[in-house]
């Protein structure tokens, strides 16, 4: 009867082709790291916050007046609302230290290379929205840090020049930030930024999907028809989309074997984030900011405005440079480089395994510049700092100069044709 | 490619302390789950602060029932009369008066934990000194120029301040530094309550999901394994 | 490549054993979805009993307290009226009150604990408006009952112990809520303590 059923609905919507091609018959290279995981973490993470959101907004009250309170209605009021609240700002912190990692795989792996430009724009266009999404989200509680934060963040629109002023003004919806501003954010936090978020991750994983997963080695796994003797194909049952144009080497299906393998990558995932979610939600101030815990005052500014420790290292750049609009230029500029990522590696190998030593230095300084322009980020101007962070800005941008310039004539190792057992 | 880690690394203390120089606070060591010495501070709050600092976002039964305290008593002894026990803890201060006497209206408490530290609360009580100059004839070594009168002067007794800036032992107050120092910390341990009423929940709860966690880690890996001796 | 025999067995108890896990987990985590939805502590305490003091109440004289966001009707009713009560029995829908609209204690000929204190919620059994209180002048709705309520919105009719009459669109009698009286000026609305 239920196989009946099953046809009835194939026969005027292909679910269970669906499900072949992307799930049970999808090729996956076999050799995935630790490095691949944060892909459906980034997923688990979404999907948290988006039934969180929604249950918090049950209960929010998006108004200037009524904010704060509602806020505290749910920690206090509403049965397990502190435990919603929680989870929606742990969620938020975890989301970008799993995209963080999720985007440092892809520079090491060269998952970014031809023919995955397009995932990778997706990709950044999807980190460019989750900013925004975020950035809106914190002015939500209406804290004292919400704010103080969204004023610093907006005024940067008013360094462009000519309608910078302007700009600002009908972003605010108001002279200063106020009800107005948190009434557009919250419809935009709320409806418009997700829907985009969820079709932008829709639209990344379909073009994953049309070009197959990168691996640690760098190999490419499908191989042209008829290459391979038949003893080397994959044993395993790939669906005819692939099959019909490749033959098909060092793959194994994704369900079973990576839905396997990603449980429990979830399941040690959220024993972090509830270790943290339970016993110190507030991330030692880094995830709730102290002075968001009092209702925002336009006439009292927090001893030391900072943004939320994961815009960190944008907010270095933009500090560093003592120009509003050259700032403000600067640090779109680091996101702009992360987009031209694909045309700044002129190279054709992809994996960090089999790419010069200078190669490997280069990601290694980038990473740990990263790190400390997102450390300055939470800390308050010095010469000190500023000098460290004028460096640690170099190192940033020189990773793009520096590959663009080796990656032309590279002394890279010989790449294997088959993933190797690592 | 090591040097340059290390070099790095050296670099992080300087960066941590270049965040400024933070405030030297006693440690208020108070303890959640002693209850006795919440409901001391709940009393002292009643007593002490609500006359001018609300804490607007506590309600009386709630505080009650995670006290250990009945309706009945908590009607009899904590509350005003007019009030029901499902209200929020309010005082009846007109705010902009308030403003007029005190340089600024005295801030709502539920969660001055939350935004100060409850070693912040602990020393701040404890470190109010004599200095002539102020409205009411004090200063506050935690907070400078505090608009606030030492309302526990009675029962701390009066402190003064040295030129480097060193606070005296308090004399004529009708407590002794003990008797005082474990008043505070039941008052401390009472606003930390009512930053997060829920926290030693949150904490018990952590056990038990995460100890599911670590059970459902155990099938799963077993399971993961199960199915890759096809793979390798 | 292991090349052992795959032990589907193993396989299915695995499997199993990691769903059963895994599926409490799922609901374990659905818990404060679904527990968020109850009445919070402020719709709780709005919920409260209410007092009302009855002392100053003439005969004839109706008050309306609030509980829960509805109103609920006072009122004191004097002999004639309770002495009348019965003689329109045969053109109520439900003159004994047998439909559960009102709690046990309050299951008689007056409705009520207190015979001259009628207390109904002033909300009419058809579709919720309020009932206006006719004193005197009932008698132009209903033929020789001289006090009664009215719903204006589609013309249901009550008589003075909340009971309604036949050929209106309500169905039953106007609901009775639990109360007491703690003592003899104070009424408390949402308590049971049922004296007879």
């Amino acid at each position: 009867m239920s196989f009946k059923l099953m046809d009835w609905i194939e026969q005027r919507l292909p679910l269970m082709e669906a499900i072949n091609k992307h799930v049970t018959q999808y090729p996956a290279p076999k050799n995935f790291n630790f490095w691949y995981v944060f892909g459906i973490l980034a997923s688990v993470v979404l999907v948290n916050q988006l039934l969180t959101g929604v249950w918090l907004t049950m209960n929010y009250e998006p108004s200037g007046e009524g904010a704060f309170a509602s806020v505290e209605y749910i920690m206090r009021d509403v049965d397990y609302g502190w435990l919603l609240r929680y989870m929606h700002s742990t969620g938020a912190s975890a989301f970008f230290v799993v995209i963080y990692m999720h985007m440092f795989r892809g520079m090491m792996y060269g998952s970014y290379q031809k023919p995955r430009e397009l995932l990778w724009l997706f990709g950044m266009l999807i980190f460019l929205v989750l900013m925004a999404e975020a950035f809106m989200g914190y002015l939500l509680p209406w804290g004292n840090m919400s704010y103080w934060g969204a004023q610093v963040i907006i005024s940067i629109f008013g360094a462009i020049p000519i309608i910078g002023d302007d700009l600002t003004l009908w972003i605010r919806g108001d002279y200063v930030i106020s009800g107005a501003t948190l009434n557009r954010f919250f419809a935009l936090h709320v409806i418009a930024l997700p829907l985009v978020l969820v079709v932008l991750v829709f639209l990344h994983i379909l073009a994953l999907h049309e070009v197959g997963s990168n691996n640690p080695d760098g190999t490419n796994i499908k191989k042209p028809k008829g290459s391979v003797a038949p003893e080397e194909l994959s044993k395993f049952a790939f669906h005819e989309q692939y099959t019909k144009k490749y033959d098909i080497v060092d793959a194994i299906p994704f369900h079973p074997y990576y839905t396997v393998k990603d449980l429990v990558a979830i399941v040690i995932f959220l024993i972090i984030f509830c270790g943290v979610m339970f016993f110190a939600p507030e991330g030692g101030g880094y995830f709730i900011e102290a002075p968001n815990f009092e209702p925002a005052n336009g006439l009292k500014t927090p001893e030391h405005i900072a943004p939320v420790w994961y815009f960190g290292p944008f907010y270095t750049i933009l500090r560093i440079i003592p120009d509003k609009l050259l700032g403000a230029v600067g640090m779109f500029g680091a996101i702009i480089a992360l987009f031209m990522l694909p045309w700044c590696d002129r190279g054709v190998v992809k994996s960090i395994r089999y790419r010069c030593t200078a190669h490997t230095v280069n990601l290694v300084q980038f990473a740990i510049c990263f790190i400390i322009l997102g450390v300055l980020g939470t800390l308050p101007a010095s010469p000190l700092n500023n000098m460290i962070g004028v460096v640690a800005s170099l190192g940033y941008f020189g990773f793009f100069v520096a590959i663009w310039i080796y990656s032309k004539n590279e002394k890279t190792k010989p790449v294997p044709d088959r993933v190797t057992g690592k | 490619m090591k040097k340059f880690i290390i070099a790095v690394l050296a670099v992080f203390p300087m960066l941590v302390s270049a965040a400024g120089p933070s405030m030297q606070l006693d440690a208020a060591n108070n303890d959640l789950r002693d209850k006795a010495s919440l409901k001391r501070g709940f009393e002292a709050y009643i007593n002490n602060c609500l006359a001018c600092h609300q804490l607007q976002y506590q309600r009386y039964n709630r505080t009650f029932a995670d006290l250990g305290i009945s309706d009945e008593d908590g009607l009899a002894n904590y509350m005003y009369t007019g009030e029901k026990v499902g209200d929020h803890i309010t005082n009846t201060m007109p705010a902009k008066d308030a403003a007029k006497w005190f340089g600024g209206a005295p801030p709502d408490l539920t969660l001055e934990a939350r935004f100060r530290s409850p070693d912040w609360i602990y020393t701040y009580l404890q470190s109010f000194y004599v200095d002539e100059s102020r409205p009411f004839g004090v200063n506050n070594k935690v907070f400078k120029d505090v608009g606030m009168p030492h309302v526990l002067q009675n029962l701390q007794g009066v402190k003064t301040i040295d030129e480097h800036g060193n606070l005296s032992e308090a004399t004529g107050g009708s407590m002794t530094t003990e008797e005082y120092d474990t008043f505070v910390r039941d008052l401390t341990n009472f606003l930390e309550y009512t930053g997060e009423p829920n926290k030693l929940e949150r904490e018990s709860l952590g056990y038990w999901v995460i100890g599911f966690l670590f059970i459902l880690l155990f099938f799963a890996y077993l399971l993961k394994k199960e199915y890759w001796r096809d793979v390798h | 490549m292991s090349n052992a025999p795959v032990n589907n067995g193993r396989r299915r108890f695995l499997t199993a054993a990691t769903s059963v896990v895994g599926g409490i987990g799922v609901v374990g985590v659905a818990v404060p979805f679904i527990g968020s939805w109850n009445p919070s502590a402020r719709a709780k305490a709005a919920g409260a009993p209410v007092e009302v003091n009855v002392s100053k109440i003439e005969p004839g004289q109706l008050i309306r307290a609030e509980w829960r966001g509805k109103p609920v009707y006072v009122v004191r009713r004097s002999e004639e009226i309770l002495s009348g009560l019965s003689a329109h029995d045969d053109q109520l829908k439900d003159p004994q009150s047998e439909v559960p609209q009102q709690p046990a204690y309050a299951m008689n000929a007056h409705r009520s604990i207190k015979p001259d204190l009628l207390v109904a919620l002033g909300v009419c059994t058809h579709l919720g408006c309020a009932p206006t209180y006719r004193k005197g002048d009932f008698d132009q709705e209903v033929a020789g009952v001289k006090d009664g309520f009215y719903c204006p919105c589609h013309g249901s009719k009550f008589d003075m112990a909340g009971r309604v009459f036949q050929n209106v669109p309500a169905p039953t009698n106007l609901m009775v809520p639990e109360h007491s009286f703690p003592n003899e000026d104070t009424l408390l609305i949402g308590v049971s303590g049922g004296e007879a």
